[in-house]
């Protein structure tokens, strides 16, 4: 049952960050920007899922694999992100690149923990 | 088209993320870190090698690069992950776990980037 309801989640958000990445097109060797913002507000909302609502429901243990693991998990990428760096490293943007890691890596983990404290606190 | 496509591919994507954390926490224990690390190395070979290419079809690119990589890696997991071992104190893994992340996968981007680019 938890695939099945991470299967529905992520394709749920994968649509969202293929939308997001529609609306604001980044072509290399552009800052990019849609997938900075995917991960960051995916960071931030699973924090205060981590934070305010799992805690809340430990019954409800469908919760976890839809929005964590599906819906946040497919919303944000990885490869997305290393491509991105890789593509501009090619282009010759490599202080852009430099800049796009350190922002997407710091800016994730702080996002995270900003979540998770908004989360609680909630 | 293209809706039915990530979807397709994130459909599949997920599942398998979920299987990779399932069996390294079975492995590993409770917190494991590997099946995330491990996909998201995996992934970004795999998306690495289909950009690389330069001329794979607009279909292929949604199903398998949107769809299957972009799902099957996560950012978040990853982020939430190293919040937790910092709260459990464990600063040297939280750092190596990071470190390690960033290292293999921008590797792995690479290198599927640069083979698919030669042939």
């Amino acid at each position: 049952m938890a695939y099945v309801l991470a299967a529905v989640g992520g394709a749920l958000g994968a649509l969202a960050r293929w939308g997001v990445d529609a609306a604001l097109p980044s072509p290399a060797p552009g800052w990019p920007w849609a997938t900075l913002l995917v991960n960051l507000t995916g960071c931030l909302l699973l924090g205060v899922l981590l934070g305010a609502v799992l805690p809340r429901f430990p019954r409800h243990a469908w919760l976890r694999p839809l929005l964590a693991t599906g819906v946040l998990g497919g919303y944000t990428t990885y490869s997305t992100f290393a491509v991105d760096v890789v593509r501009l490293v090619d282009a010759g943007a490599v202080g852009t690149a430099a800049g796009y890691v350190v922002a997407s890596v710091v800016g994730g983990v702080l996002a995270t923990a900003a979540g998770v404290r908004l989360g609680r606190r909630a | 088209m293209t809706v039915l496509l990530v979807v397709l591919g994130a459909a599949l994507g997920a599942p398998l993320r979920l299987l990779a954390e399932r069996v390294a926490v079975a492995r590993r224990g409770r917190g494991s870190v590997l099946g995330t690390l491990t996909v998201n190395v995996a992934g970004s070979l795999v998306l690495g090698a289909l950009l690389g290419a330069g001329d794979a079809p607009a279909g292929v690119v949604a199903l398998v690069g949107t769809g299957f990589c972009g799902t099957l890696t996560t950012f978040s997991t990853f982020g939430a992950d190293v919040v937790r071992l910092v709260e459990e104190r464990v600063d040297g893994r939280a750092c190596a776990y990071l470190a390690g992340t960033l290292v293999l996968g921008l590797g792995a981007a690479a290198a599927g980037y640069v083979a698919a680019a030669a042939v």
